[in-house]
């Protein structure tokens, strides 16, 4: 839906970010190679970056690139060429018993909720911010003052919370890999 | 004001209008056509200071000293055949040579290079952009810039450049967090994250650069994190000749090889003005009061830093051995990282308040020790009769229903 408040820069903005986000998000699923799925992906998070310059959040979109393509891809991309599995998937076994029709049940409960959520809310996808009255935020640093505001006085609990919870998995894989390579060794199998 | 045009450049302050886009497009056309002749300078000034430093001659045939050596090479690697191995995946081969190539070049797009400038009635910054997220873009171009090299790896379908690729990629994440720790230093002095706000406040003189005012250590740290994040001597694990033939550029020919040496030595010179930016005031220093030509001295003033960044990283090819790649490992994670990130509260801890930064500054010392009893503890246990841990706890699934979950594949 497309309003008569989005000069045509902002509906071309828009266009090129979704069928960026499109392209690569239909690319990570269709691509038999991990690798390519993997870049399809970085695609993706460049859609979302310019989605959100579109929206005035600089600092975001930066940190999409920064965090989400340019380390946990890269990260991906270690494990794939570490593992060797960089070559096209054969897609005939399941790896998970009953992964298929639970797949598909997700599929369906995920567009039954967004097709809901739709409906109810007057959501526009690629207008200005909501939380500034329909205002593009500031530059760079009022973008960073505001998101250190909110994280560290309203929402202190869930970002505490989550740091928190981050240590816990970093220890927890920790303690599983010493334990993998402990079983191994005993027994041999290695 | 739109709020995708850069906000700190007084050029946009009255709208857009042609002779704006015309400067605009005046300075991205000079800024990068200067950066791309002034790598085949740095290709050619490398390539003498090291023939110096090593009792050799260098080139010397084409044009006056050799200066015409790198146009020469060009012209034959262009005239190259160009092979791609038949186990390559043909489309990323040749995508990897341009991701190392762009990066380096929107990066310099944000290097303050002189002060402000009047033409024509128009007042603007001598900076091809000063976009509003600054110096992140800095740290967004790295992230990218070094799929050049893994993918080039990755594709060739060759193992010497799997591994390099392997290695460049494990390399780039664990020294991009203190790079960014560093940064975030940098950015809480400035008060911005805009590369120009950076530089007008390290104008005032010597004692206000940063490399001074926030103690050596940062630029320390940012010296080792980016010249590791560039794969330069001594921490090109990922080329290194004696061990990966000459690492993900081992398959490629021609204009694709050239690509990557442009990208490299276009790394080098933007980290170099990057570095000047951050730490050495960018174009700060002293002018001479000269009526019309005030504008150019702190252009003069950038360029000899920068060059002086350039040497000192063919000084480091030609005088430091190579890092082995276990002792990278731990010089990113062990020390840089703990090191940055401990600096980063101390000067947060001062900008408050000294009670604050004396505080901040013994807590951080309190746990250094911690961690280096810790380092200490854990090299031992490594090295002992005892290697290895005894088991704790259970297994929160048993290993025979996680076999059978998993369809018996782990077997």
């Amino acid at each position: 839906m497309i309003d008569s408040i989005h000069s045509l820069p902002d509906v071309i903005t828009f266009v090129v970010a979704t069928l960026l986000i499109l392209t690569g998000a239909v690319g990570v699923i269709a691509a038999k190679n991990p690798v390519h799925s993997a870049l399809s992906l970085i695609m993706t998070f460049f859609g979302v970056s310019i989605a959100f310059i579109e929206q005035g959040a600089h600092f975001l979109a930066a940190v999409e690139i920064i965090v989400y393509a340019g380390a946990i891809v890269v990260l991906f991309l270690f494990v794939i060429m570490f593992l060797g599995v960089d070559r096209a998937d054969e897609v005939s076994v399941d790896p998970l018993v009953g992964q298929r029709p639970l797949a598909l049940a997700g599929v369906v409960v995920t567009i039954a909720g967004v097709v809901t959520m739709m409906s109810r809310a007057g959501w526009v996808t690629g207008a200005p911010a909501l939380s500034t009255g329909g205002q593009p935020m500031q530059g760079g640093n009022e973008n960073i003052k505001e998101l250190g505001t909110a994280v560290f006085t309203t929402y202190i609990y869930a970002f505490e919370a989550t740091a928190a919870l981050l240590i816990i998995a970093v220890v927890g894989a920790v303690i599983l890999a010493r334990k993998e390579r402990v079983v191994d060794e005993q027994e041999g199998v290695a | 004001m739109s709020p995708l045009l850069a906000t700190g450049d007084p050029l946009y302050a009255f709208g857009v209008n042609w002779a704006v886009l015309l400067i605009v497009a005046v300075k991205v056309l000079v800024g990068f056509g200067g950066l791309l002749g002034t790598v085949t300078l740095m290709i050619w000034y490398e390539r003498k200071l090291i023939s110096g430093m090593q009792s050799r001659i260098g080139p010397q045939k084409w044009g006056p000293f050799g200066l015409l050596q790198t146009l020469a090479d060009g012209i034959k690697l262009f005239f190259k055949e160009d092979l791609i191995p038949a186990e390559a995946d043909r489309f990323v081969f040749k995508l990897a040579p341009y991701l190392a190539l762009i990066p380096a070049l929107i990066t310099f797009a944000i290097v303050p290079i002189g002060g402000t400038v009047t033409l024509a009635g128009h007042t603007f910054l001598l900076q091809m952009a000063d976009p509003p997220i600054g110096i992140l873009l800095l740290l967004a171009m790295s992230g990218i810039s070094v799929y050049g090299v893994i993918l080039a790896g990755w594709s060739s379908g060759s193992k010497y450049p799997l591994m390099s690729s392997v290695r460049a990629s494990a390399q780039m994440i664990s020294y991009e967090a203190a790079l960014g720790m560093t940064i975030v230093t940098i950015v809480l002095a400035t008060g911005s994250l805009s590369t120009h706000d950076i530089v007008s406040s390290q104008a005032n003189g010597v004692w206000h650069w940063n490399v001074i005012r926030l103690g050596v250590v940062p630029f320390i740290v940012f010296l080792i994190a980016i010249t590791a994040e560039l794969n330069r001597p001594p921490f090109d694990v990922v080329e290194s000749e004696s061990e990966l033939v000459g690492g993900f550029h081992t398959e490629y020919s021609s204009i694709r090889f050239a690509l990557f040496f442009l990208a490299e030595f276009m790394n080098v010179i933007t980290m170099s003005a990057i570095m000047v930016t951050l730490f050495f005031g960018g174009p700060a220093g002293w002018v001479p009061n000269i009526p019309h030509l005030r504008w150019i001295f702190p252009i003069l003033w950038f360029l000899g830093k920068t060059t002086l960044f350039c040497s000192m990283y063919i000084w480091f090819r030609a005088a430091l051995p190579r890092y082995r790649y276990d002792q990278l490992m731990d010089l990113g994670w062990k020390k840089l990282i703990p090191l940055s990130l401990g600096w980063m509260l101390i000067v947060a801890g001062f900008l408050i308040s000294p009670s604050w930064g004396f505080g901040l500054a013994a807590v951080v010392l309190l746990s250094s020790l911690v961690l280096s009893r810790s380092f200490d503890l854990g090299l031992a246990r490594s090295s002992g009769a005892n290697a290895v841990l005894p088991t704790v706890g259970e297994r929160p699934i048993p290993g025979a229903v996680l076999r059978a979950f998993t369809d018996g594949e782990d077997q």
